[in-house]
């Protein structure tokens, strides 16, 4: 099943509200998956910085380590990194060196995404996403059908630069594909079909494709059943298989653009009484992004 | 009047109240105020009441109604008066996919837009759609009648039986098996009387044209034996 959320604001006055909107909506989804949640926040950024976000144990201590390079922010089992961007070798150096054992689940300008097992209320307070502000954001309630409940397995996945994807679905053309995206030099870090998906849209982007060129592109490779919502720096971005196997419902107003896999997770956001509430066509690619 | 606040009283309390009532009950008119979006509202009613639902409404809305009138204002989510038997569902707003799936009999009349597989396996309900519809309507449809003032999507009414679709607008492709088919004086009334049911005014039937079974999927072809 699973349920996916997005939100992308318009309105610069709701950015500090938009982790509380966006735990909102992920909460009610739990209906649809309450194995683990996960989301990315696209928060604030400086051209000259990079934010990684990183996972595992005894976090502290690589704070420490990295005192003179980095300024850690401590969220549960997750920690983001700030640094010069001429740092970057050093900082992911020091990291490969010292701490392999742990997972990098996003870097970019703007980008921190989290991810855990568990309910959604629970991770969404783990990592004080209600508290968080950015100008947008996805997120994803996971119930496994075909892999263990893992928080690898937990979306969103991150497979380029500012860049994540949250999937309902499946894809059943998962492992050639991988196969083709590994000569291309992409690398992934889990089994997990939409893993290959986010590496998809990472390589068409990396190749020169626009977004919607990029999904559109999909639509002849990516075999299977899916609706993604797709962040990156600037834009915000939704796909629906050719079939629309798995439900999305949308709603727009002056002040926000917002994804929910039903409407009950859109009823709490401001204005959704006068909100435009369409349901996205099939293989269609829906972008907003901003200048 | 019963009004039934969902923000105050349970998805469950309220259907257990609909269903709890006999035919010949006093409380034929029930309002649902806040559904917000919740799931299965008004789903297996079995009396002649009238339900207004004062909102939008998730999936499954009147699902399997039976002699009720469920009025949703505001949209509704996959599969409204899915397998309805008889009586009425009038959305108001758009539907999402598989409206009127697999339903028996009864008239639903969507005021909006449906999305796709709206009446997918009908098997006898009349759909009135204002709007247009989504892809892959009427997929393996048995009976009934299916009538779109707008656009009807692509593969419209693939491995159709016997259900009749009436379709104002262009359809983008059909499905194997769908053929358009000539709109007979019987044609005429059906949709005569669909439109009325429906409050559709100012739209002549003779604006629509009809899609049927080529019925070429009945039996098996001899030819195709080899395959096997």
């Amino acid at each position: 099943m699973c349920g996916i959320v997005g939100l992308f604001l318009k309105d610069p006055a709701l950015e500090p509200e938009l982790g509380r909107l966006l735990a909102d909506m992920l909460v009610v989804m739990t209906s649809r998956g309450p194995d683990s949640a996960g989301f990315a926040v696209y928060g604030a950024g400086a051209a000259d910085q990079l934010k990684v976000t990183v996972r595992g144990p005894r976090l502290d201590d690589v704070a420490a380590a990295l005192a003179d390079l980095a300024t850690a922010t401590l969220r549960d089992t997750h920690m983001v990194l700030a640094f010069a961007a001429s740092d970057e070798a050093a900082v992911r150096g020091w990291l490969a060196l010292n701490r392999p054992d742990l997972v990098v689940t996003g870097t970019g300008k703007r980008i921190e995404l989290y991810k855990e097992v568990g309910l959604p209320r629970q991770v969404a307070d783990r990592f004080a996403l209600p508290a968080m502000a950015g100008t947008h954001g996805i997120g994803h309630t996971r119930m496994a059908t075909e892999s263990a409940v893992t928080t690898d397995g937990a979306h969103p996945f991150s497979t380029g630069r500012d860049q994540c994807l949250v999937h309902n679905g499946s894809l059943s053309n998962h492992r050639s594909l991988r196969r083709r995206l590994e000569h291309e030099g992409l690398q992934f870090s889990t089994d997990n079909d939409s893993e290959v998906a986010a590496g998809y849209i990472s390589w068409r982007l990396r190749e020169g494709d626009s977004l919607t060129a990029a999904l559109e592109a999909g639509l002849e490779d990516l075999d299977g059943f899916y609706t993604f919502v797709i962040g990156t720096e600037n834009g915000f971005a939704v796909m629906r298989d050719p079939i629309s196997c798995k439900p999305a419902v949308m709603a727009e107003t002056d002040r926000y653009v917002a994804f929910g896999s039903e409407y009950r997770a859109l009823v709490g956001l401001p204005g959704i009484e006068q909100a435009r509430i369409f349901e996205p066509e099939p293989a269609h690619a829906y972008v907003w992004e901003r200048n | 009047m019963p009004v039934v606040d969902l923000a105050v009283t349970s998805k469950r309390d309220l259907n257990a109240a609909l269903h709890a009532l006999t035919a010949d009950t006093n409380e034929t008119l029930w309002h649902v105020a806040n559904p917000e979006g919740a799931h299965a509202i008004a789903a297996g009613v079995d009396v002649p009441i009238t339900v207004e639902i004062d909102g939008h409404a998730g999936y499954y809305c009147a699902g399997m109604n039976q002699r009720a009138t469920v009025i949703v204002n505001g949209n509704a989510g996959v599969g409204v008066a899915e397998n309805m038997m008889s009586g009425k569902v009038h959305v108001k707003g758009d539907a999402s996919q598989a409206a009127g799936a697999t339903a028996h009999g009864g008239l639903l009349v969507i005021d909006g837009n449906a999305s796709a597989r709206c009446g997918i396996s009908m098997k006898g309900i009349d759909i009135v759609v204002k709007g247009s519809i989504g892809p892959m309507s009427a997929f393996m449809a048995q009976a009934g009648n299916l009538v779109v003032l707008g656009n009807a999507g692509e593969a419209l009414g693939d491995s159709l039986y016997e259900a009749r679709l009436f379709v104002r607008g262009s359809v983008q492709s059909l499905g194997a098996d769908c053929i358009e088919k000539d709109m007979r004086p019987e044609h005429i009334e059906i949709l005569t009387r669909l439109l009325a049911e429906a409050g559709v005014e100012g739209v002549s039937p003779q604006e629509f044209r009809r899609y049927g079974s080529a019925r070429g999927l009945y039996n098996f072809h001899v030819d195709n034996a080899s395959a096997y």
